[in-house]
Protein backbone atom coordinates (compact mmCIF):
# COMPACT_ATOMS: atom_id res chain seq x y z
CA UNK A 1 0.00 0.00 0.00
CA UNK A 2 1.84 3.15 -1.14
CA UNK A 3 0.00 5.72 -0.05
CA UNK A 4 0.23 3.96 3.33
CA UNK A 5 2.09 5.71 6.02
CA UNK A 6 2.94 3.63 9.51
CA UNK A 7 -0.12 5.50 10.74
CA UNK A 8 -2.29 4.85 8.50
CA UNK A 9 -1.56 1.03 8.05
CA UNK A 10 -2.43 0.58 12.16
CA UNK A 11 -5.55 2.69 11.72
CA UNK A 12 -6.32 0.19 8.84
CA UNK A 13 -5.36 -2.91 10.84
CA UNK A 14 -7.61 -1.62 13.72
CA UNK A 15 -10.67 -0.67 11.24
CA UNK A 16 -10.23 -4.36 9.95
CA UNK A 17 -10.09 -6.36 13.34
CA UNK A 18 -13.25 -4.93 14.62
CA UNK A 19 -14.59 -5.58 11.09
CA UNK A 20 -13.18 -9.33 10.28
CA UNK A 21 -14.05 -10.04 14.33
CA UNK A 22 -17.40 -9.09 13.79
CA UNK A 23 -18.07 -11.12 10.88
CA UNK A 24 -16.45 -14.07 12.23
CA UNK A 25 -18.47 -14.22 15.27
CA UNK A 26 -21.70 -13.40 14.13
CA UNK A 27 -20.94 -15.72 11.59
CA UNK A 28 -20.04 -18.39 13.83
CA UNK A 29 -23.69 -17.54 16.13
CA UNK A 30 -25.77 -17.62 12.52
CA UNK A 31 -24.47 -21.50 12.20
CA UNK A 32 -25.84 -22.33 15.87
CA UNK A 33 -29.43 -22.28 14.37
CA UNK A 34 -28.35 -24.82 11.33
CA UNK A 35 -30.77 -27.90 12.73
CA UNK A 36 -32.50 -25.89 15.07
CA UNK A 37 -34.22 -23.18 12.66
CA UNK A 38 -38.10 -22.72 13.89
CA UNK A 39 -39.01 -23.50 10.16
CA UNK A 40 -36.50 -25.29 7.56
CA UNK A 41 -36.46 -21.69 5.29
CA UNK A 42 -34.97 -19.91 8.11
CA UNK A 43 -32.93 -22.68 9.27
CA UNK A 44 -31.00 -22.49 5.67
CA UNK A 45 -31.22 -18.74 5.86
CA UNK A 46 -29.17 -18.57 8.80
CA UNK A 47 -27.13 -21.36 7.71
CA UNK A 48 -26.55 -19.23 4.64
CA UNK A 49 -26.15 -16.26 6.63
CA UNK A 50 -23.71 -17.86 8.75
CA UNK A 51 -21.47 -19.25 5.49
CA UNK A 52 -21.63 -15.67 3.91
CA UNK A 53 -20.25 -13.98 7.01
CA UNK A 54 -17.31 -16.62 7.55
CA UNK A 55 -16.54 -15.63 3.89
CA UNK A 56 -16.50 -12.12 4.00
CA UNK A 57 -14.38 -12.55 7.57
CA UNK A 58 -11.87 -14.74 5.62
CA UNK A 59 -11.23 -12.12 3.24
CA UNK A 60 -10.79 -9.80 5.35
CA UNK A 61 -8.09 -11.19 7.12
CA UNK A 62 -6.18 -11.61 3.96
CA UNK A 63 -6.12 -8.58 3.95
CA UNK A 64 -4.48 -8.04 7.60
CA UNK A 65 -1.93 -10.65 6.54
CA UNK A 66 -1.10 -8.22 3.38
CA UNK A 67 -0.28 -5.80 6.25
CA UNK A 68 1.80 -7.88 8.20
CA UNK A 69 -0.40 -9.92 9.90
CA UNK A 70 -0.59 -13.79 10.64
CA UNK A 71 -2.48 -15.55 8.35
CA UNK A 72 -6.34 -15.75 8.38
CA UNK A 73 -6.15 -19.42 9.73
CA UNK A 74 -3.79 -18.25 12.76
CA UNK A 75 -5.44 -14.84 13.16
CA UNK A 76 -8.55 -16.33 13.57
CA UNK A 77 -7.94 -19.53 15.88
CA UNK A 78 -5.51 -18.62 17.96
CA UNK A 79 -6.06 -15.37 19.46
CA UNK A 80 -8.13 -15.27 22.94
CA UNK A 81 -10.81 -13.24 23.78
CA UNK A 82 -9.04 -9.83 24.81
CA UNK A 83 -7.49 -9.99 21.26
CA UNK A 84 -10.77 -9.88 19.85
CA UNK A 85 -12.05 -6.45 18.31
CA UNK A 86 -15.74 -7.20 18.24
CA UNK A 87 -18.93 -6.08 19.80
CA UNK A 88 -20.44 -7.79 22.55
CA UNK A 89 -23.90 -7.69 20.58
CA UNK A 90 -22.40 -10.16 18.05
CA UNK A 91 -20.94 -12.51 20.90
CA UNK A 92 -23.76 -13.03 22.85
CA UNK A 93 -25.42 -16.39 22.46
CA UNK A 94 -28.24 -16.92 20.60
CA UNK A 95 -31.09 -17.07 23.11
CA UNK A 96 -34.71 -17.60 21.52
CA UNK A 97 -35.40 -16.79 18.15
CA UNK A 98 -36.61 -13.33 18.36
CA UNK A 99 -33.34 -12.05 19.88
CA UNK A 100 -31.21 -13.95 16.78
CA UNK A 101 -33.42 -12.15 14.70
CA UNK A 102 -33.21 -8.70 16.16
CA UNK A 103 -29.69 -8.68 16.16
CA UNK A 104 -29.37 -9.70 12.76
CA UNK A 105 -31.34 -7.03 11.59
CA UNK A 106 -29.75 -4.38 13.97
CA UNK A 107 -26.16 -5.62 12.87
CA UNK A 108 -26.87 -6.27 9.40
CA UNK A 109 -28.31 -2.72 8.38
CA UNK A 110 -24.71 -1.44 10.34
CA UNK A 111 -22.78 -3.82 8.23
CA UNK A 112 -24.67 -3.13 5.45
CA UNK A 113 -24.22 1.16 5.55
CA UNK A 114 -20.26 0.17 6.53
CA UNK A 115 -19.32 -1.84 3.33
CA UNK A 116 -21.51 1.56 1.27
CA UNK A 117 -19.63 3.92 3.08
CA UNK A 118 -16.44 1.46 2.21
CA UNK A 119 -16.65 1.38 -1.57
CA UNK A 120 -15.25 5.03 -2.16
CA UNK A 121 -12.32 4.09 0.36
CA UNK A 122 -9.04 5.32 -0.81
CA UNK A 123 -8.32 1.83 -0.01
CA UNK A 124 -8.36 0.21 -2.57
CA UNK A 125 -8.37 -3.34 -1.95
CA UNK A 126 -10.85 -3.11 1.24
CA UNK A 127 -12.71 -1.15 -1.36
CA UNK A 128 -13.44 -3.77 -3.58
CA UNK A 129 -14.65 -6.24 -0.97
CA UNK A 130 -16.81 -3.78 0.23
CA UNK A 131 -18.13 -3.70 -3.50
CA UNK A 132 -18.20 -7.66 -3.37
CA UNK A 133 -19.90 -7.60 0.02
CA UNK A 134 -22.55 -5.17 -0.63
CA UNK A 135 -24.44 -7.55 -3.43
CA UNK A 136 -24.38 -10.32 -0.69
CA UNK A 137 -25.67 -8.65 2.40
CA UNK A 138 -28.07 -7.44 0.63
CA UNK A 139 -30.38 -10.35 0.80
CA UNK A 140 -29.09 -10.04 4.32
CA UNK A 141 -31.39 -6.78 5.38
CA UNK A 142 -33.75 -7.86 2.82
CA UNK A 143 -34.48 -10.81 5.47
CA UNK A 144 -33.98 -9.12 8.31
CA UNK A 145 -36.51 -5.86 7.31
CA UNK A 146 -39.09 -8.80 6.04
CA UNK A 147 -39.45 -10.96 9.54
CA UNK A 148 -39.10 -7.64 12.03
CA UNK A 149 -41.85 -6.44 9.93
CA UNK A 150 -43.98 -9.74 9.64
CA UNK A 151 -43.82 -10.58 13.49
CA UNK A 152 -43.94 -6.72 14.88
CA UNK A 153 -47.04 -6.89 12.74
CA UNK A 154 -48.07 -10.52 13.93
CA UNK A 155 -49.95 -11.63 16.80
CA UNK A 156 -50.15 -9.91 20.60
CA UNK A 157 -47.30 -12.49 21.32
CA UNK A 158 -44.85 -12.11 18.21
CA UNK A 159 -45.11 -8.21 18.82
CA UNK A 160 -44.65 -8.18 22.20
CA UNK A 161 -41.68 -10.91 21.79
CA UNK A 162 -40.24 -8.61 18.74
CA UNK A 163 -40.27 -5.65 21.16
CA UNK A 164 -38.67 -7.02 24.29
CA UNK A 165 -35.88 -8.12 21.72
CA UNK A 166 -35.67 -4.80 20.63
CA UNK A 167 -35.43 -3.20 24.46
CA UNK A 168 -32.35 -5.85 25.24
CA UNK A 169 -30.78 -5.53 21.98
CA UNK A 170 -30.51 -1.74 21.37
CA UNK A 171 -28.12 -0.53 23.83
CA UNK A 172 -25.81 -3.69 22.47
CA UNK A 173 -26.30 -2.20 18.93
CA UNK A 174 -24.92 1.14 19.65
CA UNK A 175 -21.95 -0.68 20.85
CA UNK A 176 -21.11 -1.32 17.26
CA UNK A 177 -20.02 2.26 16.73
CA UNK A 178 -17.68 2.22 19.66
CA UNK A 179 -15.02 5.13 18.23
CA UNK A 180 -11.67 3.42 17.91
CA UNK A 181 -8.52 4.88 18.19
CA UNK A 182 -7.66 6.20 14.58
CA UNK A 183 -11.06 7.49 13.78
CA UNK A 184 -9.76 10.71 12.59
CA UNK A 185 -6.48 9.20 10.37
CA UNK A 186 -9.20 6.75 8.84
CA UNK A 187 -11.00 10.22 8.07
CA UNK A 188 -8.19 11.93 6.91
CA UNK A 189 -6.77 9.54 4.79
CA UNK A 190 -10.05 8.84 3.21
CA UNK A 191 -10.15 5.04 4.09
CA UNK A 192 -13.54 4.89 6.36
CA UNK A 193 -15.47 8.38 7.37
CA UNK A 194 -16.31 7.30 10.65
CA UNK A 195 -18.11 5.18 13.49
CA UNK A 196 -20.31 8.52 14.32
CA UNK A 197 -21.07 9.30 10.53
CA UNK A 198 -21.90 5.14 10.34
CA UNK A 199 -24.45 5.50 13.26
CA UNK A 200 -26.14 8.16 11.94
CA UNK A 201 -26.91 6.74 8.60
CA UNK A 202 -28.24 3.90 10.32
CA UNK A 203 -30.21 5.28 12.79
CA UNK A 204 -32.20 6.90 9.98
CA UNK A 205 -32.60 3.48 8.23
CA UNK A 206 -33.52 1.69 11.29
CA UNK A 207 -35.83 4.37 12.68
CA UNK A 208 -37.73 4.43 9.73
CA UNK A 209 -37.94 0.36 9.29
CA UNK A 210 -38.97 0.13 13.24
CA UNK A 211 -41.38 3.09 13.03
CA UNK A 212 -43.07 1.09 9.96
CA UNK A 213 -42.98 -2.21 11.87
CA UNK A 214 -44.80 -0.05 14.95
CA UNK A 215 -42.01 -0.49 17.33
CA UNK A 216 -40.40 1.65 19.95
CA UNK A 217 -37.32 2.38 20.35
CA UNK A 218 -36.05 2.57 23.91
CA UNK A 219 -35.21 6.02 25.16
CA UNK A 220 -32.33 7.09 26.75
CA UNK A 221 -30.13 3.87 26.00
CA UNK A 222 -26.11 3.43 27.42
CA UNK A 223 -24.55 1.95 24.63
CA UNK A 224 -22.53 -1.21 25.71
CA UNK A 225 -18.97 -0.26 24.89
CA UNK A 226 -15.45 -2.07 25.20
CA UNK A 227 -15.37 -4.58 22.72
CA UNK A 228 -13.67 -2.43 20.69
CA UNK A 229 -10.87 -1.84 23.14
CA UNK A 230 -10.55 -6.41 24.33
CA UNK A 231 -12.80 -6.01 26.92
CA UNK A 232 -15.89 -8.94 26.34
CA UNK A 233 -18.89 -10.89 28.13
CA UNK A 234 -18.09 -14.17 29.89
CA UNK A 235 -20.09 -15.61 26.53
CA UNK A 236 -17.02 -15.06 24.20
CA UNK A 237 -14.34 -17.40 25.26
CA UNK A 238 -16.42 -20.39 26.06
CA UNK A 239 -17.94 -19.54 22.16
CA UNK A 240 -13.70 -19.35 21.09
CA UNK A 241 -13.33 -22.44 22.83
CA UNK A 242 -15.46 -24.46 20.94
CA UNK A 243 -14.65 -22.58 17.33
CA UNK A 244 -10.48 -23.91 18.04
CA UNK A 245 -11.15 -27.12 19.65
CA UNK A 246 -10.35 -28.79 16.09
CA UNK A 247 -8.35 -26.97 15.11
CA UNK A 248 -6.01 -27.29 18.59
CA UNK A 249 -6.32 -30.56 18.12
CA UNK A 250 -3.87 -30.20 14.93
CA UNK A 251 -3.11 -26.19 13.64
CA UNK A 252 -0.99 -28.04 10.97
CA UNK A 253 -3.58 -30.64 8.92
CA UNK A 254 -4.80 -29.96 6.21
CA UNK A 255 -8.57 -29.76 5.09
CA UNK B 1 9.01 -32.24 -23.30
CA UNK B 2 11.15 -30.68 -25.77
CA UNK B 3 10.19 -26.83 -26.71
CA UNK B 4 10.85 -26.99 -29.99
CA UNK B 5 8.28 -29.14 -30.61
CA UNK B 6 5.69 -26.95 -28.12
CA UNK B 7 2.42 -25.84 -30.55
CA UNK B 8 1.57 -22.36 -30.31
CA UNK B 9 -0.74 -21.73 -27.56
CA UNK B 10 -3.26 -18.70 -27.62
CA UNK B 11 -5.45 -17.35 -25.07
CA UNK B 12 -8.60 -18.33 -27.23
CA UNK B 13 -7.39 -21.81 -26.61
CA UNK B 14 -6.26 -22.02 -22.69
CA UNK B 15 -10.49 -20.18 -22.84
CA UNK B 16 -11.43 -23.59 -24.58
CA UNK B 17 -10.13 -25.57 -22.04
CA UNK B 18 -11.21 -23.71 -19.55
CA UNK B 19 -14.96 -24.11 -21.13
CA UNK B 20 -14.48 -28.07 -20.09
CA UNK B 21 -14.51 -27.17 -16.16
CA UNK B 22 -17.66 -27.22 -14.90
CA UNK B 23 -19.06 -25.22 -11.69
CA UNK B 24 -19.13 -28.31 -9.30
CA UNK B 25 -22.72 -26.94 -7.50
CA UNK B 26 -23.95 -26.71 -10.69
CA UNK B 27 -22.10 -29.10 -13.44
CA UNK B 28 -23.87 -27.98 -16.38
CA UNK B 29 -22.39 -24.09 -16.67
CA UNK B 30 -18.40 -23.77 -17.05
CA UNK B 31 -16.78 -21.71 -14.98
CA UNK B 32 -15.89 -19.26 -18.76
CA UNK B 33 -19.82 -19.04 -18.79
CA UNK B 34 -20.25 -18.18 -15.51
CA UNK B 35 -18.20 -15.60 -15.92
CA UNK B 36 -15.50 -16.28 -13.69
CA UNK B 37 -12.50 -16.19 -15.46
CA UNK B 38 -11.74 -12.27 -15.16
CA UNK B 39 -7.93 -12.54 -17.46
CA UNK B 40 -5.81 -15.33 -18.82
CA UNK B 41 -2.47 -14.42 -19.57
CA UNK B 42 0.25 -16.85 -21.83
CA UNK B 43 3.82 -15.51 -21.71
CA UNK B 44 6.35 -16.29 -24.62
CA UNK B 45 7.25 -19.31 -22.44
CA UNK B 46 3.64 -20.42 -22.66
CA UNK B 47 3.35 -20.26 -19.21
CA UNK B 48 -0.27 -19.42 -18.23
CA UNK B 49 -1.99 -17.50 -15.59
CA UNK B 50 -5.59 -17.41 -14.81
CA UNK B 51 -7.28 -14.74 -12.84
CA UNK B 52 -10.77 -15.90 -11.33
CA UNK B 53 -13.06 -13.55 -9.29
CA UNK B 54 -15.05 -15.22 -6.59
CA UNK B 55 -19.27 -15.54 -6.82
CA UNK B 56 -20.00 -14.99 -3.29
CA UNK B 57 -17.49 -14.41 -0.85
CA UNK B 58 -18.12 -17.51 1.10
CA UNK B 59 -18.29 -19.83 -1.90
CA UNK B 60 -16.70 -23.28 -0.56
CA UNK B 61 -16.27 -24.16 -4.80
CA UNK B 62 -13.42 -21.75 -5.45
CA UNK B 63 -10.77 -23.44 -3.74
CA UNK B 64 -12.23 -26.48 -5.71
CA UNK B 65 -12.47 -24.56 -8.87
CA UNK B 66 -8.79 -23.30 -8.69
CA UNK B 67 -7.71 -26.65 -8.67
CA UNK B 68 -9.16 -27.48 -11.35
CA UNK B 69 -8.19 -24.91 -13.17
CA UNK B 70 -4.66 -25.84 -12.59
CA UNK B 71 -5.50 -30.01 -13.35
CA UNK B 72 -6.80 -29.21 -16.80
CA UNK B 73 -4.45 -26.95 -18.19
CA UNK B 74 -1.45 -29.14 -16.85
CA UNK B 75 -2.93 -32.11 -18.89
CA UNK B 76 -2.12 -29.80 -21.93
CA UNK B 77 1.17 -31.04 -23.43
CA UNK B 78 1.94 -27.60 -25.23
CA UNK B 79 1.31 -25.24 -21.90
CA UNK B 80 4.45 -24.45 -19.20
CA UNK B 81 3.61 -23.78 -15.93
CA UNK B 82 0.32 -22.96 -14.59
CA UNK B 83 -0.46 -20.46 -11.97
CA UNK B 84 -4.37 -19.45 -10.42
CA UNK B 85 -5.20 -16.59 -8.67
CA UNK B 86 -8.19 -15.70 -6.95
CA UNK B 87 -8.59 -11.62 -7.14
CA UNK B 88 -11.57 -9.19 -6.35
CA UNK B 89 -10.14 -6.65 -8.66
CA UNK B 90 -13.33 -7.47 -11.11
CA UNK B 91 -16.73 -7.24 -8.82
CA UNK B 92 -18.96 -10.51 -10.34
CA UNK B 93 -22.09 -10.38 -11.12
CA UNK B 94 -24.70 -12.21 -12.67
CA UNK B 95 -24.83 -10.20 -15.41
CA UNK B 96 -21.08 -11.68 -16.33
CA UNK B 97 -23.39 -15.31 -16.93
CA UNK B 98 -22.96 -16.31 -20.89
CA UNK B 99 -25.85 -16.22 -22.87
CA UNK B 100 -25.13 -19.73 -23.34
CA UNK B 101 -24.54 -20.34 -19.17
CA UNK B 102 -27.84 -18.52 -19.19
CA UNK B 103 -29.22 -21.69 -21.09
CA UNK B 104 -27.77 -24.64 -19.45
CA UNK B 105 -28.77 -22.97 -15.80
CA UNK B 106 -32.83 -23.04 -17.58
CA UNK B 107 -31.99 -26.67 -18.62
CA UNK B 108 -30.59 -28.03 -15.43
CA UNK B 109 -34.40 -26.30 -14.19
CA UNK B 110 -32.46 -23.07 -12.34
CA UNK B 111 -34.38 -19.84 -13.16
CA UNK B 112 -31.25 -17.86 -15.15
CA UNK B 113 -30.73 -14.67 -13.27
CA UNK B 114 -32.39 -11.63 -14.10
CA UNK B 115 -29.80 -9.07 -15.73
CA UNK B 116 -28.78 -5.45 -15.35
CA UNK B 117 -30.68 -5.14 -11.61
CA UNK B 118 -27.94 -3.50 -10.31
CA UNK B 119 -28.13 -3.77 -6.42
CA UNK B 120 -31.75 -5.60 -6.35
CA UNK B 121 -34.93 -5.39 -4.41
CA UNK B 122 -37.30 -7.99 -2.92
CA UNK B 123 -39.81 -7.73 -6.18
CA UNK B 124 -36.98 -8.38 -8.65
CA UNK B 125 -36.54 -11.59 -7.00
CA UNK B 126 -40.18 -12.21 -6.72
CA UNK B 127 -40.70 -11.35 -10.44
CA UNK B 128 -38.90 -14.63 -11.70
CA UNK B 129 -40.28 -17.45 -13.90
CA UNK B 130 -40.74 -20.57 -14.00
CA UNK B 131 -37.87 -22.60 -15.56
CA UNK B 132 -40.44 -25.51 -16.32
CA UNK B 133 -43.45 -24.16 -17.34
CA UNK B 134 -42.17 -20.34 -17.95
CA UNK B 135 -44.79 -18.68 -16.03
CA UNK B 136 -44.36 -15.48 -13.82
CA UNK B 137 -47.10 -16.53 -11.88
CA UNK B 138 -44.99 -17.52 -9.25
CA UNK B 139 -44.09 -16.66 -5.73
CA UNK B 140 -40.68 -16.26 -3.85
CA UNK B 141 -40.51 -18.29 -1.09
CA UNK B 142 -37.32 -17.61 0.26
CA UNK B 143 -33.82 -15.64 -0.98
CA UNK B 144 -31.58 -18.26 0.72
CA UNK B 145 -31.24 -21.79 -0.95
CA UNK B 146 -28.87 -25.07 -1.18
CA UNK B 147 -25.90 -23.20 -2.38
CA UNK B 148 -25.78 -19.11 -1.52
CA UNK B 149 -26.21 -18.62 -5.08
CA UNK B 150 -29.55 -20.22 -5.16
CA UNK B 151 -33.21 -18.76 -3.93
CA UNK B 152 -36.52 -20.24 -3.66
CA UNK B 153 -39.36 -20.46 -5.79
CA UNK B 154 -42.60 -22.37 -5.92
CA UNK B 155 -44.68 -22.14 -9.81
CA UNK B 156 -48.11 -21.52 -8.66
CA UNK B 157 -49.05 -22.33 -12.52
CA UNK B 158 -47.41 -25.85 -12.73
CA UNK B 159 -47.75 -26.14 -9.07
CA UNK B 160 -43.90 -27.31 -9.10
CA UNK B 161 -41.47 -25.73 -6.37
CA UNK B 162 -38.15 -24.70 -8.46
CA UNK B 163 -35.08 -22.90 -7.75
CA UNK B 164 -32.93 -19.61 -9.24
CA UNK B 165 -30.27 -18.46 -9.48
CA UNK B 166 -30.14 -15.06 -7.51
CA UNK B 167 -29.24 -12.21 -8.98
CA UNK B 168 -26.20 -10.05 -7.35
Amino acid sequence: MDFFNDKHVEAAKDLLYKMADDQLIIGHRNSEWTGLGPILEEDIAFSSMAQDKLGQSEHLYNLLHELGEADADTVAFTRNENQFHCCHLVELPIGEYDFSLMRHFLFDMAEAIRFEMLIDSSYENLARLARKFKGEIKYHTMHANTWVKQLAQGNEESKARMQSSLNETWPLALGIFEEGKYESVLKDAGIFAGEKELQEKWLTEVTALLAAAGLQIPENATPTNGGRYGQHTEHLQPLLDEMTEVYSIDPTADW
Amino acid sequence: MDKTTKQKISKDDVYSFLKEVKDPEIPPISIVDLGIVTNVDVDTQQNVHVVLTPTFAGCPALKIMEDLVKERLEKEPNIGNVTVETSFEVTWTTDLISEEGREALLKHGLAPPKQNVGYMELDVLSDTACPFCGSRNTDLKSPFGPTLCRSLHYCKNCLQAFEGFKPV
